[in-house]
C-alpha cells in the first residue's frame, strides 16, 4: 500500500513510534531529581526537534542526493514564519491556511532563487545561495520594516497586534494559533508518579506533518527521480554527455527541499506566532548544514538525529550555569568541587557552541558517516559479537 | 531490522497496553492536579521559581553578564542571605528576607543571544520545562517585545531588563508587562534642555540612525525634541546595524553645514561610530563659527568603557549611575562592590530593581497570581532602590522617575567615572500622556491580564 520496501517500513514505522511516544522517551528522569536538568520533553523543545526535523529532511534532499551545498536554506524558513504570520493577521489564526500558504510562498520563493543559483555549481552555487538568503535578511531586518511600509516588523519580529482584521476571527477562537478551535498552546500534562509528562496539541500537529515529510523523502529517495539526483551528486558532467538535461532535475530538487524548509517555518509560526528575522541569518543556514552533516548525509533519518542533536545541545547545555554545576559537584570537598566547575564551565551555559563544535569535530573525524554510521557501526559490532558468541569463532574468516 | 515482523494482532495487543498504561497513572491523579492550578505555574512546595533571561553570547553578552551578577545579588538579598541590600532602603517594607512568601527564591538562567526567537525559545523552555513564575532581564528592545508577548500569552509576569525604544511601553505594551528602564522620549525631553543651555538653541543637527526600531524611536524623539527649542536637522542617516567602519557615513557630515552630529546608536555600534568620529577629528572643528559637538542619547558604562578615550566631553543620558547620591544607591553600589569588585551598570541596577518590585508586589498582594501582581504594581509609588522617587504608572507599565544627563569625564581617575553627571533631570520634565502619538497614540492598549493555566 506504501509502496515501500520491508526495510523501509520498518524504518518509518520506528519514526513513528519515537515521535508518537517522545514525551515519554524524552522525559526519563523524575521531575524533582537532579538529572531532569537533561530531560527534554516539554512542548518547545519537541516542537523543535521535530520542526527542525523536516527542515533537515528537506535539505538533505538537495544535499544528500545532489550533492548542491546551498547555504541560504534558511532564508526560505523564514519566508515561511512571515507567510504564515501575515495569514494570521490577515485571515484568522487557523493554521491550516497558514501552513499552507507558507509552503507555497516558500516555493515560489525558492523558484527564483534555484533558477539563478544554478546556474553554476560547486562553491559558486553555495556562495550564490548565501548572498540571496543574507540579502533576504537584510530587507526583511531593516529595509522592509520601515514605518511607511512595514512587511516584516524588523527586529521585533513580525507579530499579531490587536487591531489586525483577522477577517475569520471570532470571540469563542482561541487567541492563539489553533486548529479548527483547538489552542495549539494547549498542554495536557500528566502525572505519573514523581514524573510529568507533557502532551502538547502543536507538538503532535508538527509530528504528523514531521512522518508525512520522512514518508516522502522516503519516495523520492527510492524513485527515478530520485536515482537521477543522485546520478547528479556522483558525476553530472557525465550525465550531460548522455544528453540529459540536469538543470530541471535539480530545479525540482531546489524547489521541494524550498518548500520543505517553508513547511518548518510554517510550522514554527504555528507553535509561536512570531517570526523574528534571524530565523534568515547565515547562522541559521550554517545550522541545518550541521544537522545534516552530523546526522548523516544523503541517509534518510540522519537529518532527524542531526536536527536532534543541535537543538538539544542548544536548549539544555546551554542552561546548564555555574550554580547547577556547583549542585551536582556539591559531594566534593571544595577545593575539588571549585576545580570540577572550573573545567566544565567553558563547555555548557554560554559554552555550548564549544562542545557542539568539539562534537562536530569528532563525527566528521571519525565517523564521516554522521551518527547513522555510528549506529551501524554499532549494529556491526553487536551482530559480529552475536554470530562470533553463536559459532564460537571470528565472525569474518578470510577468504580462501 | 530484518527481523522487525509487526502483525495485526501484536499491534492491537501492543496498542491496548500502551492505552492502558498511559491512562492508569493520570486517573490516580487527575484531581490534584487540577486544583492547584488557578494560574501558570502556581509554585508548588517550599520554593518558587524565577526565570534569567539574560544575552550571553552576541553583542550586548557584557550586558547580560553584569545583569545576571544583579539578578543572584537580589536573589541573595530576598533569601536573607548578604547584607540584604536594597531591602533596607526600599520605601515599602512587605519583604522580610525569607524569600517571597515564605517560599525560597530559586533561579533558571537562559541565553537570549540577542534574538527574538532565540530569547522566545529560551524564555518558553523556562516557562514550560523549569515552571518559571516571572521572566527579568535582557538588553535589547526586540527581544523585550518579543519576549513579553510571549508573557502575555503564556501568562506569566514579565519584568523587562534594558530596553529603551519607546515601543516596549508604547505601541507593543502587555498588562503582563512591566518596564522599569527609561525609554527615548525620556532621553529626548531630559537633553533637550541641556542642550540648548549648552550649545545654543540655533544649532544644525546631523543624525546617524541605528536602522532598527530602536534606532527609529530614538531619532523621532531626539528629533522632535530639538525642533521644538528651535534646532534644525540637516539629514537623518540610516547606517546598517551589522556596520563597523562608519568612515564613509562620517565624510557627508562635514560638507552638511551641521554643527551637531548625534549618534542613535548602541553597543558597539556607537563605540565605532564613535571612534570614526573623533579619527575624522569633528570634535576640534568649528562649523558657523560654532565648536561642532557631538551627542550620543543613550549611554551605558561599557560603551562608555569600549570607546576608551573617545568620549570625553560627548553628552548622553541614562537610567542610572552608581555616582547618584542616595540612601538607595549607596546602598546597592556597597552591596554589589563588596560581592563582585566593581560597581553596578545601569542595565544591572534596572535588573536588581525590578527582581525586588516584582518580589514586593508578590508580598503585597499575598499571592503569585499574575492579576494580583498587576494590581500591586499599577500605580505603584516608592523609593530606596536607587532612582529616587519612582512611579509605576497604570496605564502603560512604565516606571517614571528622574533622568541623569551625563558627559564623558575629562580627567578620570578610575575605570569606573569615566561619566559624570552632568543633570539629574526631574520625572515631571520627562513625563508625558499614556496616548502620546510616539507610544502608538490612542489605539495602544495593555489588554488584560492573563494569568494563564
Amino acid at each position: 500500500m506504501l509502496r515501500l520496501t520491508k526495510k523501509d517500513i520498518s524504518l518509518l514505522v520506528v519514526v513513528i513510534v519515537l515521535t508518537m511516544l517522545a514525551p515519554f522517551l524524552l522525559n526519563p528522569f523524575p521531575s524533582d531529581s537532579g538529572l531532569a536538568q537533561f530531560n527534554a520533553g516539554y512542548p518547545d523543545l519537541m516542537q523543535k526537534f521535530v520542526i527542525f526535523g523536516i527542515f533537515a529532511i528537506g535539505f538533505n534532499i538537495l544535499f544528500g542526493l545532489t550533492g548542491y551545498l546551498s547555504f541560504g536554506h534558511a532564508a526560505f524558513l523564514g519566508v515561511g514564519s512571515y507567510a504564515a504570520v501575515w495569514m494570521y493577521k490577515l485571515v484568522s489564526y487557523n493554521v491550516l491556511p497558514a501552513v499552507v500558504l507558507a509552503v507555497i510562498v516558500a516555493g515560489l520563493f525558492s523558484v527564483l532563487i534555484g533558477y539563478v543559483s544554478l546556474r553554476r555549481s560547486g562553491i559558486y552555487f553555495s556562495i550564490l545561495t548565501l548572498a540571496f538568503a543574507q540579502m533576504s535578511f537584510a530587507l526583511a531586518y531593516s529595509v522592509l520594516s520601515n514605518p511607511s511600509f512595514n512587511l516584516t516588523n524588523g527586529e521585533t519580529g513580525l507579530q499579531v497586534y490587536a487591531n489586525d482584521p483577522q477577517i475569520f476571527h471570532g470571540d469563542h477562537l482561541p487567541n492563539f494559533p489553533h486548529l479548527f478551535g483547538l489552542s495549539m498552546g494547549s498542554t495536557y500534562k500528566m502525572a505519573a508518579g514523581a514524573w510529568e509528562f507533557q502532551f502538547n496539541v502543536a507538538y503532535y500537529f508538527c509530528a504528523i506533518f514531521m512522518i508525512l515529510a520522512f514518508y516522502l523523502s522516503m519516495r523520492l529517495v527510492r524513485s527515478p527521480f530520485g536515482l537521477i539526483l543522485r546520478a547528479v551528486k556522483t558525476n553530472q558532467t557525465r550525465l550531460n554527455y548522455t544528453g540529459l538535461n540536469t538543470r530541471p532535475y535539480t530545479l525540482a530538487a531546489f524547489v521541494i527541499s524550498g518548500m520543505y524548509a517553508g513547511l518548518a517555518g510554517g510550522l514554527l509560526a504555528a507553535t509561536d506566532p512570531l517570526a523574528g528575522a534571524e530565523r534568515m541569518q547565515w547562522t541559521a543556514s550554517g545550522e541545518v548544514v550541521l544537522m545534516t552533516i552530523l546526522g548523516g548525509v544523503g541517509t534518510l533519518i540522519g537529518p532527524i538525529l542531526g536536527a536532534g542533536f543541535i537543538k538539544y545541545l542548544e536548549n539544555i547545555f546551554s542552561k546548564i550555569n555555574d550554580n547547577v554545576l556547583h549542585q551536582w559537584f556539591s559531594f566534593m570537598p571544595d577545593g575539588i568541587e571549585d576545580l570540577m566547575v572550573m573545567i566544565i564551565h567553558p563547555f555548557v551555559g554560554k559554552g555550548w557552541h564549544l562542545t557542539l563544535g568539539l562534537m562536530f569535530m569528532l563525527v566528521v573525524t571519525f565517523l564521516p558517516g554522521g551518527l547513522v554510521e555510528g549506529g551501524q557501526r554499532i549494529k556491526t559490532w553487536w551482530a559480529n559479537r552475536k554470530s562470533s558468541d553463536k559459532a564460537g569463532k571470528p565472525a569474518s574468516t578470510p577468504a580462501e | 531490522m530484518s527481523s522487525f515482523t509487526p502483525n495485526r494482532r501484536s499491534l492491537l495487543k501492543g496498542g491496548v497496553a500502551l492505552g492502558a498504561g498511559v491512562a492508569a497513572p493520570t486517573i490516580f491523579t487527575g484531581q490534584s492536579w487540577a486544583a492547584s492550578h488557578a494560574y501558570t505555574n502556581a509554585p508548588q512546595g517550599g520554593s518558587v521559581t524565577l526565570g534569567f533571561n539574560v544575552p550571553q553570547t552576541g553583542p550586548y553578552a557584557d550586558e547580560g553578564a553584569d545583569e545576571l551578577l544583579a539578578q543572584q545579588l537580589a536573589v541573595e538579598h530576598l533569601n536573607g542571605m548578604g547584607d540584604g541590600g536594597c531591602l533596607n532602603t526600599f520605601s515599602s517594607k512587605a519583604l522580610k528576607g525569607n524569600g517571597i512568601l515564605g517560599k525560597k527564591v530559586e533561579f533558571v538562567t537562559g541565553d537570549t543571544q540577542t534574538k527574538s526567537d532565540a530569547a522566545r525559545a529560551s524564555a518558553k523552555s523556562m516557562i514550560e520545562k523549569d515552571g518559571a513564575i516571572m521572566i527579568n532581564g535582557g538588553s535589547s528592545s526586540g527581544v523585550a517585545v518579543a519576549v513579553q508577548g510571549l508573557c502575555q500569552e503564556a501568562g506569566v509576569i514579565f519584568m523587562a531588563g534594558l530596553t529603551h525604544a519607546n515601543d516596549t511601553t508604547g505601541k507593543d505594551r502587555k498588562a503582563n508587562g512591566f518596564r522599569h528602564f527609561f525609554n527615548a522620549y525620556m532621553s529626548a525631553a531630559a537633553l533637550a534642555p541641556v542642550l540648548e543651555a549648552e550649545l545654543g538653541a540655533d544649532r544644525r543637527a546631523y543624525h546617524l540612525t541605528a536602522d532598527y526600531n530602536w534606532g527609529w524611536t530614538q531619532e523621532e524623539s531626539i528629533v522632535a525634541s530639538t525642533q521644538a527649542m528651535g534646532w534644525e536637522t540637516v539629514n537623518t542617516v540610516k547606517t546598517p546595524l551589522a556596520s563597523t567602519d562608519f568612515s564613509s557615513y562620517i565624510t557627508p557630515v562635514l560638507n552638511s553645514g551641521a554643527d551637531v552630529l548625534v549618534l542613535n546608536h548602541y553597543g558597539g555600534n556607537m563605540v565605532n561610530s564613535l571612534s570614526n568620529a573623533i579619527q575624522f577629528d569633528l570634535l576640534n572643528k568649528q562649523v558657523n563659527g560654532k565648536d561642532f559637538k557631538i551627542v550620543v542619547p543613550l549611554y551605558s558604562e561599557l560603551m562608555a568603557a569600549g570607546a576608551g578615550e573617545n568620549i570625553k566631553g560627548v553628552l548622553g543620558s541614562m537610567n542610572y549611575n552608581w555616582q547618584l547620591d542616595n540612601e538607595g544607591s549607596k546602598q546597592f553600589v556597597k552591596s554589589f562592590g563588596e560581592k563582585y569588585g566593581k560597581p553596578p551598570s545601569n542595565s544591572a541596577q534596572t535588573c536588581y530593581a525590578q527582581v525586588l518590585l516584582y518580589a514586593d508586589a508578590c508580598e503585597r498582594a499575598g499571592t503569585f497570581n499574575p492579576c494580583g501582581v498587576v494590581a500591586a504594581l499599577e500605580g505603584f509609588e516608592f523609593d530606596g532602590l536607587g532612582n529616587g522617587k519612582t512611579l509605576y504608572r497604570a496605564d502603560d507599565h512604565q516606571c517614571f522617575k528622574d533622568v541623569l544627563v551625563v558627559r564623558g569625564a575629562q580627567n578620570p581617575t578610575t575605570a569606573y567615572d569615566t561619566l559624570e553627571i552632568v543633570n539629574v533631570t526631574p520625572a515631571e520634565q520627562v513625563t508625558y500622556a499614556p496616548n502620546n502619538p510616539l507610544f502608538g497614540g490612542d489605539e495602544a492598549s495593555l489588554g488584560t491580564c492573563n494569568p494563564g493555566a
